[in-house]
């Protein structure tokens, strides 16, 4: 014989499994749509026709960028990279102040037809998830651990507590 | 004397928690603690704000504007976390309907929403300067969204019956169904692609984010947790007196 308390109880918790189940499966169903951006291999195995608006993802790849202004506007041709391919990407406008060679970024915009460049309308600077000081970072870069221009930084462990002296710069 | 023995052992002999349930001896416990809990909230609050703001170094690429983090990471953790005591009230509330619990429910969500704002409004100042937008519809920010609505959604739903035991339950189903939200919310990052970072603090792995400019983020985040606990208990011991006046009114307007 159940008490009542005990029937809400096994009621909820038979509501849990079911409505938990449901969401993850249809979560899992809608996750290419739920995803934000594409990464470059992504792009390379499935394009997306010439002129369909899709977001592309990646780091910008070192010694890709280029920039000219032309018109009292600035073009930036750069390189999109995952590590797997790289995708060439033309925009002209403003750069967010994070922009640089080796950052992540997220690009809004449609492949070109007949070639394989990308035309951005917007660029977005994403951030990794690590921070440390200037100092932190110059004793990296000066013991050749990392060069911000090749991507994310080395494990966070050997870095979060490593002793640096006081940087002037 | 054998029908004695036989009767079942009085409720909270074993089972100590269940004694600070009671409305009456929360209150008798926590009013004179408050006011300590409130000015211990305040105090750690500020050092670990002037401290982030002030003393930490700022981020090597970021700047300045790194230092949002001491307000915004913080905000989400309790943000997130109150809705989990909020969707324990309500478990709580449906299956033993606990009065406590239920009063709890209705004072918790309106701090919860409170956080969550802050969360997202440093968010998107933070977002500006660092990304270049101040909102995108990415899996994580479109997931805490959904959380301030369902926040917004059981304020209404708690305070929209005329029978208030019937507002009580609705609002436990709903935060319970929008507890899912959670592990959404948390895992977003990793499962699909985000314009948001990734966690920088994780139970698991070392933390991403250099030791000096850990200590404050810490120190915030257990005087958020604080504060968030010392609204809480503030506007629960004031409903609990409310609903003791009221009872008491309507009792004397019966006897008249």
């Amino acid at each position: 014989m159940m008490t009542r308390k005990k029937r809400r109880l096994w009621l909820l918790v038979t509501c849990g499994i079911g409505v938990g189940s449901a969401v993850a499966l249809t979560l899992a169903a809608f996750s290419s749509s739920l995803t934000y951006f594409l990464a470059p291999a992504q792009v390379v195995a499935k394009a997306p026709a010439p002129g369909d608006l899709f977001r592309l993802g990646g780091i910008v790849q070192a010694g890709s960028v280029s920039k000219t202004v032309t018109e009292g506007q600035l073009l930036t041709t750069f390189r999109v990279t995952d590590g797997r391919a790289s995708i060439p990407v033309t925009y002209t406008g403003v750069l967010p102040d994070l922009f640089r060679e080796g950052q992540g970024v997220v690009t809004i915009g449609s492949m070109a037809p007949g070639d394989h460049d990308f035309i951005a309308q917007e660029v977005l600077a994403k951030h990794g998830a690590d921070y440390m000081p200037k100092a932190v970072e110059q004793a990296l870069r000066e013991s050749g651990k990392w060069n911000p221009k090749f991507g994310p930084p080395p494990p966070a462990s050997t870095w979060n507590d490593m002793t640096v002296k006081k940087a002037n710069g | 004397m054998s029908d004695i023995q036989a009767m079942p052992a009085p409720r909270g002999a074993g089972f100590n928690l269940h004694k600070f349930a009671n409305p009456g001896r929360f209150l008798r416990i926590f009013s004179p603690i408050l006011p300590w809990l409130a000015v211990f909230a305040v105090v750690v609050c500020v050092v670990g704000i002037v401290w982030g703001f002030v003393f930490a170094p700022a981020d090597w690429q970021q700047g300045d504007a790194s230092r949002i983090m001491y307000v915004h990471v913080p905000a989400a953790w309790v943000a997130m976390n109150g809705y989990a005591a909020l969707a324990i009230c309500s478990f709580i509330s449906l299956v033993w309907r606990h009065p406590l619990a239920d009063l709890a429910a209705m004072e918790i969500g309106p701090v919860g929403a409170a956080f969550t704002a802050m969360c997202l409004v440093s968010g998107a100042l933070w977002g500006k300067p660092e990304w270049g937008a101040y909102w995108v519809w990415d899996a994580r920010l479109t997931s805490v969204l959904v959380l301030f609505f369902l926040y917004l959604g059981h304020i209404a739903l708690i305070r929209a019956f005329d029978n208030q035991q019937h507002g009580y339950r609705a609002a436990a189903i709903l935060a319970l169904v929008g507890a899912i939200n959670l592990p959404i919310i948390v895992f977003s990052v990793q499962w699909w692609n985000t314009l948001h970072q990734g966690n920088s603090i994780s139970l698991t792995g070392p933390s991403k984010i250099y030791i000096t400019m850990l200590w404050p983020l810490l120190i915030t985040t257990i005087g958020f947790y604080l504060a968030f606990a010392a609204l809480v208990v503030a506007r629960l011991c004031s409903a609990i007196m409310e609903t003791r006046t009221r009872a008491l009114l309507f009792a004397q307007a019966e006897r008249s």
